[in-house]
């Protein structure tokens, strides 16, 4: 099994590694086309302001690698909200994988959204043999329910916690974060 | 639903917990790690971990210390103590800490919010504010809350959720230590007045406490020291406790 994750210089990628380590799989990082077309399976990671990731990853030259993606690919957070076709955050255009815009969250709800929500209405191999449970989310900007939701979660309104589109996945919350049942999310998506 | 937040505050020092920590089953009870790992088990819901290491060698030995602790811990946490630069929390994000929380220096610099803001994201920038109320008045202190100073703790709190902080952390001294109870009357003001999340924290004594501070001082997450490092309140009775009560918990 060759895991890489895509290392464009966006967020806090140490997590993710070590919380696949725990799983016992070495995951590479790398901003390299070649090394990622090769991986078995790719996580596009992301934190922070979408407009700045998004322009770090066309530095990287990678805007046009990720959607030829054919192994599966998980997005993390903004990872996922960058595979949209545009987010409200900065006015970016996105990856346009997951058919959706991302908007801000209303001003009824405190934002960001910060702790542990629960995901419902689960419907992907990501979620084999679990039930709905508590994950932990941080994020100001979210994907509305559409044709690509495979989780929900309700805050204020009742939006996507988790995408999926053919080969690639996303989701809203950190599973990395989200102890032993993220743990078997992540497990999961390696088991694809 | 997102549920309320309950977080254990560790305090190190040079790499290690410090502040009398009496653990059943630990085997060293001043590694963090050990101690981390056991908080998560219980089911807390985050972690902070304070430094007060005052060495030369402080950052190299908190950087390893937040890499261990990523390393075996999957569930968020933050550090805070001394951290006054962009460079600061680059090597503490890097090394796998998931926010980090300042304090006087955010005071002594402002700015220095809005770098982290825009470098790093709101979500991974706590700001911690100590506060103590003095003939109605609540005025910032610094440093540990030794230092006082004329800044208001609302007008600062206000400032602090315009330059794009993602949470605040309140510190009330009148409260903290006291086991009488946070400071709920302020919380709930900061709360009502300002559209990030607050972590209350100070005076937590009883389960009731944190009951209150979730209900009448409408905080989204309670921080507390003594009373989980020394067993006196078990965090899994405490989240059954508030659940049955209504408040919505993660189990």
């Amino acid at each position: 099994m060759k895991l890489v994750i895509i290392d464009y210089g966006a967020g806090n990628i140490q997590s993710i590694r070590f919380a696949f380590k725990r799983l016992g799989v070495k995951a590479e990082l790398s901003s390299n086309a070649v090394t990622i077309k090769q991986a078995d399976k790719v996580i596009f990671p992301g934190v922070g302001e979408a407009s700045s990731a998004m322009a770090k990853l066309k530095e990287s030259k990678l805007e046009n690698v990720i959607p030829k993606l054919q192994q599966p690919v998980l997005g993390i957070c903004l990872g996922m909200q960058l595979m949209c076709n545009y987010s409200e955050e900065g006015n970016t255009k996105g990856l346009g994988i997951f058919d959706t815009h991302v908007k801000r969250f209303s001003d009824t709800v405190k934002v960001p959204q910060i702790g542990w929500n629960k995901i419902e209405h689960l419907k992907s191999p990501l979620f084999n043999n679990l039930k709905e449970d508590y994950i932990y989310m941080v994020h100001s900007y979210y994907a509305p329910k559409c044709e690509d939701s495979v989780a929900t979660c309700t805050y204020g309104i009742e939006y996507s916690a988790a995408l999926r589109k053919g080969n690639f996945y996303g989701t809203q919350f950190h599973p990395e974060k989200s102890g032993n049942y993220g743990a078997s999310i992540l497990q999961n998506f390696l088991e694809l | 639903m997102l549920t309320k937040r309950i977080i254990p505050c560790l305090d190190i020092k040079d790499g290690r917990t410090v502040k009398g920590i009496n653990f059943i089953d630990l085997r060293d009870a001043g590694d963090p790690v050990e101690l981390a790992a056991a908080y998560a088990d219980k089911g807390a819901d985050e972690l902070v971990f304070l430094d007060i290491s005052a060495t030369e060698e402080r950052r190299k030995t908190l950087a390893d210390m937040v890499c261990h602790v990523a390393e075996k811990i999957n569930i968020p946490f933050t550090v805070g103590g001394g951290i006054s630069s962009v460079e600061d929390v680059d090597m503490l994000l890097k090394n796998g800490a998931d926010k980090v929380s300042i304090n006087s220096s955010a005071v002594k610099n402002p700015g220095l919010i809005n770098e982290l803001v825009a470098k790093f994201g709101s979500q991974c920038v706590v700001v911690a504010i100590d506060a103590k109320e003095i003939d109605g008045q609540w005025k910032v202190h610094l440093v540990g809350g030794k230092v006082p100073t004329d800044i208001d703790l609302f007008e600062w709190a206000k400032e602090v959720e315009e330059r794009g902080a993602g949470e605040i952390l309140f510190t009330s001294m009148n409260n903290d230590g006291t086991k009488n109870g946070f400071a709920n009357k302020a919380l709930a003001q900061l709360s009502d007045s300002l559209t990030i999340p607050i972590i209350a924290s100070g005076g937590a004594g009883t389960m009731a406490h944190f009951a209150d501070t979730f209900m009448i001082g409408k905080a989204d997450a309670a921080l507390a020291a003594s009373v989980f490092h020394f067993n006196e309140i078990e965090i899994s009775d405490l989240k059954k406790e508030l659940n049955n009560q209504g408040i919505p918990m993660r189990l």
